[in-house]
């Protein structure tokens, strides 16, 4: 029809229809989000309309629109290429390469230049969270159990450190597995009863369990103090030797030790390498058993339970190890940040928290290590790199996992690699065959 | 070797085995046919107890493995592969062959996996291929071979030719032919495609709703006209 040629050809004849019902989308989302504001007034809550805004908002989408399809018609998107074998063997390559360079920069970074005490301070937060993230990576990634409470086992750590240092005046390193225990004991109280469940299911019942963890901590008065939290948590100290400013003269603290300087900065430097070790033995165990049966095991249940059923691996134990070892680290790292912070209260232990712990999880590409550390320092990084826009700064980070998320549906890095290869074999048959071959 | 007895298997009110007796004995290959929602994998499924009958027995060797859970089944020595196939679909060939080597003695490993990759060349081609990549027919056999990774005396067989081209259909029932005279595996095979299940087994069984209403020997099952009428005509 002619009426379709109103003005300029029809490419952009679709690109003004398509503006049009944008626009009319934006008009009708800024109608009560822009249009509408309450004011205070003398008789109370008033309405003050911005109808010069909406128009504003309206004719930017109008325009945006437009320039995106116009855009469009110039650079055409290019078909997307397959991904080529020589593309994804670099990937992988640097990908093998950046682990160790980051371990090495990790190692590194407190004698940095730029190191102070706000950088040490945030990298000690990513840093946890790195180690939140791999230990959920066993139950989420490997294992496929969509775990929603996994803020729960951290809690159950900081508060058995929290606790058994206040009460028994044990130290941080007689806690740790005090704390590892109990959390992976709380894994099991989980697994249990879910044993069954799956799925949807599944997350519901563990968002269940860690709310009520959370609700137990802010009840149960007598033993955590409740809202108020435990404060006055030992500080850690250098195996036995205290971070003290002014020892006794007959007692020794680590600058006497060492015969340097006192400088506060010695224990958060001491906090960091603290982390980084207990991060990267979370990493090393988890690498380590996925090249073992349970871990394959772990990682087949996520693939196919019936499947597994079918091949004798037996579901419970599977899923209850999995369930254990990924409360295990957690355990460690609440009881890690219970001696860096000094106060614990039920408010740091929110849905909130397994939120950030999935979300990196996700944002990584389940089941990959390195893919956690990434999207650890963008989640947790990122808001602090854009502090300075104040209170645009969660909008520039919503924006930043929407960005991911196009871009990388499935996580930032999701190939998984096979955790054996035939070569493996090769190898062992040739070793033994080789003095056989030598005999004429 | 396997014996079943009067077998029922509900699931909630719905009776869907409704006392079932059938024999497979050492050596042999066994084949069950019956139409859809005649209860043949559900037949497959109480003999691994996912779910366990309600009456009845199964019998392995001289053990009665009604009650047993799931996992011991398979240890005894039954295996099975599962209908639809079900490989591990982001693990890789060799990791798949790793899974079903679960109950089996790890020494064994090396030459349960030559003895695999001679049945089925192309696995061994594909072995660090992700198994969701591989196309239907080479799905079915690493279904197959992960099965025979368990060192099973007795191999059950879901409808191995479900969704398959002919051609391939023929390549996996040569296959399974190979593995009941070379390797000495027992099979028990649950097909809808009566012709080429009934003229590979040495005896069959015909399952309708839940009961089983004839045996015989492969060849006087094709021969019989009723079984004609009812799963040969017009297919092939």
């Amino acid at each position: 029809m002619s009426g379709a040629r109103l003005f300029g050809p029809a490419w952009l004849t679709e690109g003004v229809k398509e503006a049009l019902l944008q626009a009319l989308v934006a008009l009708i989302l800024a109608v009560p989000l822009i249009g509408l504001k309450t004011v205070q007034e003398p008789g109370g809550l008033g309405l003050q309309t911005r109808w010069p805004a909406v128009a504003i908002a309206v004719a930017c989408v109008f325009v945006g629109r437009l320039l995106l399809v116009i855009a469009r018609h110039i650079w055409p998107p290019r078909p997307k290429a397959a991904h080529s074998p020589v593309v994804a063997a670099r990937i992988r390559r640097f990908v093998r390469l950046l682990g160790p360079a980051t371990i090495a920069f990790a190692l590194l970074l407190p004698f940095l230049p730029f190191a102070d005490r706000y950088v040490l301070d945030v990298s000690i937060l990513v840093l946890t969270y790195v180690m939140l993230g791999w230990g959920l990576n066993i139950v989420v990634g490997l294992a496929g159990l969509l775990d929603l409470g996994y803020v729960a086992f951290y809690a159950v750590g900081a508060y058995s450190y929290a606790l058994f240092a206040a009460n028994f005046g044990l130290s941080f390193w007689a806690c740790l597995p005090i704390a590892g225990a109990l959390a992976a004991t709380f894994g099991i109280l989980l697994g249990f009863p879910v044993l069954r469940l799956r799925g949807d299911y599944l997350a519901i019942v563990t968002l269940g369990f860690g709310e009520m963890i959370r609700v137990i901590l802010i009840n149960w008065s007598s033993l955590t103090n409740g809202p108020r939290g435990i404060s006055g948590i030992p500080r850690p100290d250098f195996f036995g030797v205290p971070f003290n400013p002014s020892p006794a003269p007959d007692a020794s603290a680590f600058h006497t030790l060492f015969g340097i300087a006192y400088s506060p900065i010695q224990r958060v430097i001491f906090l960091y390498y603290l982390i980084l070790v207990l991060a990267l033995l979370t990493n090393l165990f988890t690498l380590r058993i996925r090249k073992l049966p349970v871990g394959r095991a772990w990682e087949a249940l996520r693939e196919d339970e019936i499947a597994c059923r079918s091949l004798g691996i037996n579901p419970t134990n599977t899923k209850l190890t999995a369930f254990a070892i990924g409360a295990m680290f957690a355990g460690f790292a609440g009881s890690f940040f219970a001696t860096r912070q000094g106060f614990i209260s039920p408010e740091s232990f929110t849905f909130l928290e397994s939120a950030i712990i999935l979300a990196i999880v996700v944002l990584g590409g389940m089941g990959s290590q390195v893919g956690i550390v990434i999207a650890a320092i963008v989640l947790i990084g990122g808001p602090e790199l854009v502090r300075e826009l104040e209170e645009y700064r969660m909008l520039a980070f919503g924006g930043l996992m929407v960005l991911i998320m196009v871009w990388r549906p499935r996580g930032l890095l999701a190939f998984r690699e096979p955790t054996i290869r035939l070569a493996d074999f090769d190898r062992t048959a040739r070793a033994r065959s080789e003095p056989a071959a030598t005999v004429p | 070797m396997l014996r079943i007895e009067g077998l029922h298997t509900f699931y909630g009110s719905i009776e869907a085995l409704r006392g079932v007796d059938l024999e497979v004995s050492s050596g042999e290959i066994v084949a069950l046919i019956g139409a859809n929602g005649a209860g043949k994998s559900t037949l497959l499924m109480t003999i691994c107890g996912q779910p366990h009958a309600a009456r009845g027995q199964v019998r392995f060797g001289d053990d009665d493995i009604t009650r047993w859970p799931t996992h011991e089944i398979i240890a005894a020595g039954i295996a099975q592969a599962p209908e639809g196939r079900r490989i591990f679909a982001r693990m890789s060939v060799l990791e798949n062959l790793l899974m079903g080597a679960t109950s089996a003695d790890p020494q064994h490993f090396e030459s349960d996996l030559t003895r695999v990759f001679t049945l089925f060349p192309i696995l061994k081609e594909r072995r660090d291929q992700r198994g969701g990549t591989l196309s239907g027919g080479e799905q079915q056999m690493l279904a197959i071979a992960r099965a025979l990774m368990s060192r099973p005396r007795l191999l059950l067989l879901d409808e191995p030719s479900l969704g398959l081209a002919p051609m391939v259909v023929k390549q996996i029932f040569r296959v399974i032919q190979e593995i009941n005279e070379q390797q000495r595996v027992t099979v028990f095979l649950v097909e809808q495609n009566a012709f080429h299940a009934l003229r590979l087994a040495h005896r069959g069984y015909v399952l309708v709703n839940g009961r089983v209403t004839m045996t015989g020997t492969g060849r006087e099952l094709l021969a019989n006209p009723d079984i004609r009428a009812a799963y040969l005509e017009g297919g092939h």
